[in-house]
């Protein structure tokens, strides 16, 4: 076999080895961020590959250790595992780039070297996530990620950065372990971990207690984990008092990517067995749906991220009853990929921009931020469109967010859900 | 009686809601990342219990096993002992944060970091 078709694990491996490494050279300089820059740069190279082979050929599967796969983990990368690629590997190199004089501000070179390789960690973790096809991996690379980002919020500048951090680790591990309980309840069911397998097996199991308590654990957790609306306590803090960069690279990703695995248990494992259990045989849906994906992304269905997260907040109790599968669903769930791309690049600009601020001026307080148009004008241009586009849409649609999810939860009854608010 | 025969399934959840108040309502940091250890404790248990096959032996053979052997399913137990490294790194993590939060505040108390945050 040659070096292209270890393509989809090499994606894993290079920041994985290259993390050890980094944290062994001495923190002198700019030889730390260079390193990581480069090892960034290389896994870019990887994922825009992989996104060309994908867009070729379709799927590709990959076995690990040569078990075939219902008994080993196989890798699986269709066009929307790519796309998430491209927003990791992309993001972290963007972020890299920008970030160097930033970072001097905020760390001490000293602690440089550890910084940059628990980064790599953590681009490793999510890239992980993205190509995996096990639900035990997922979990496994979920909390290398996470522990790797836990311990770079906690290299901020402030000692706030401390508190926000135990906070973070809190929400992410309560995440992370109700999604492992779901894990455990669907291999109770089917005896299998790996996803593709599993919705295939699920089928004949589908409205059983066990697989309903998953679908609800799994919800949970990833919803903690991507911060959906009631569960979102651990986030503000955690990216104010990080290192600037690393809120640029954490802002623009990590949350995307359990929302990426959430749409993965929604779609494509859960919903197309409960699909298939209720009698609309569609052979293959899963399949389908992840080959139309990255065509109907050129169409762009804009749509907004308030409806994402209600759907995906209420997608739970909604897969049970018979109004599941509408075409419309389809059309939002593509809406909902394309919102996913472009908050990427919206949220992880918007942190640059502040971060430039912040550098420039030492604060990023708006008190101490007022009249900075006139002082740095050349900086400005490069933050006002990027603010217009996110702050108008965003606050008038996270205001309906929140509105949408408050009715859907009235509608159905929840009053407990309201109290917690 | 199955109600009461699955009692594994019982101490599992006990386990589990136990585990969740300590990291929901205790206001002292290494109090809450030992809640967090029973809580992720629960889980190990609900993977061990699932593996168990009814007569069947530890899924350990000197001898490869005869077709109708008994024996637990070995895939659980593996997926637990890499859970439980994943454990012991987010407890180590967590005390270490409580050690460098101490340092800083010079206190373990969440109500008390909060006020002086507040202050700052």
């Amino acid at each position: 076999m040659s070096l292209v078709d270890h393509l989809p694990i090499l994606v894993v491996l290079v920041p994985m080895f290259a993390a050890p490494l980094l944290a062994a050279v001495p923190s002198r300089g700019r030889l730390p961020w260079a390193i990581a820059t480069l090892v960034s740069l290389l896994t870019f190279v990887v994922a825009v590959l992989i996104t060309a082979q994908v867009l070729d050929s379709g799927t590709l599967h990959y076995e690990l250790g040569g078990w075939p796969v219902p008994f080993g983990i196989g890798l699986a990368i269709g066009p929307l595992s790519a796309l998430m690629l491209l927003v990791i590997t992309g993001a972290s190199l963007l972020a890299l780039l920008w970030g160097p004089s930033s970072m001097d501000s905020e760390v001490g070179p000293e602690h440089q070297s550890l910084l940059y390789a628990s980064w790599l960690l953590a681009l490793c973790g999510l890239a992980g996530i993205a190509v995996t096809d096990d639900a035990f991996n997922i979990f496994v690379f979920m909390e290398i990620s996470s522990l790797a980002s836990y311990v770079m919020v906690a290299a901020g500048p402030n000692r706030q950065a401390l508190t926000a951090t135990f906070k973070y680790l809190i929400a992410g591990t309560v995440g992370a372990t109700f999604y492992l309980i779901g894990v455990g309840y669907l291999y109770m069911m089917t005896g299998t971990l790996n996803l593709t397998d599993m919705a295939a097996r699920l089928a004949d199991v589908s409205s059983t207690p066990p697989v309903l308590m998953a679908s609800g654990f799994i919800l949970l957790g990833l919803a903690l984990k991507a911060a959906l609306f009631p569960m979102h306590a651990w986030m503000p803090d955690a990216y104010r008092f990080a290192p600037t960069p690393v809120a640029v690279f954490l802002a623009a990703c990590s949350t995307k990517v359990a929302l990426f695995v959430l749409i993965r248990f929604d779609f494509l494992v859960l919903h197309a067995a409960t699909a298939r259990a209720r009698g609309h045989a569609r052979p293959g849906a899963a399949a389908a749906e992840r080959g139309r994906d990255a065509g109907r992304l050129r169409h762009g269905h804009l749509r907004a991220r308030p409806q994402a997260h209600a759907r995906l907040f209420v997608g739970g109790p909604d897969r049970l009853h018979p109004a599941g599968g509408q075409p419309g669903e389809r059309r939002r769930s593509d809406g909902r990929i394309v919102h996913l791309f472009n908050h990427a690049l919206i949220k992880g600009a918007l942190f640059m921009a502040v971060g430039t601020l912040a550098l420039r001026t030492g604060s990023s307080s708006l008190d101490d931020l007022a009249g900075i148009g006139k002082v740095h004008a050349a900086d400005h241009p490069r933050f006002l469109p990027r603010r217009v586009v996110a702050d108008r849409r965003a606050a008038d649609r996270r205001l309906r967010q929140q509105v949408v999810l408050i009715t859907a939860v009235l509608e159905h009854g929840w009053w407990a859900g309201c109290c917690c608010w | 009686m199955t109600f009461l025969g699955l009692y594994y399934y019982w101490v599992y959840v006990f386990v589990l809601v136990v585990g969740l108040y300590a990291v929901l309502v205790k206001g002292n940091y290494v109090k809450r990342m030992i809640g967090l250890g029973i809580f992720q404790g629960a889980v190990f248990l609900l993977f061990i219990t699932m593996d168990k096959v009814e007569g069947g032996t530890g899924p350990i053979f000197v001898t490869p096993p005869e077709p109708g052997d008994l024996f637990a399913n070995p895939l659980p137990q593996v997926l637990i002992l890499t859970a439980i490294v994943v454990g012991i790194s987010v407890t180590a993590l967590g005390l270490a944060l409580s050690i460098r939060i101490k340092e800083e505040y010079g206190t373990i108390e969440e109500a008390e970091t909060a006020e002086m945050d507040r202050q700052a």
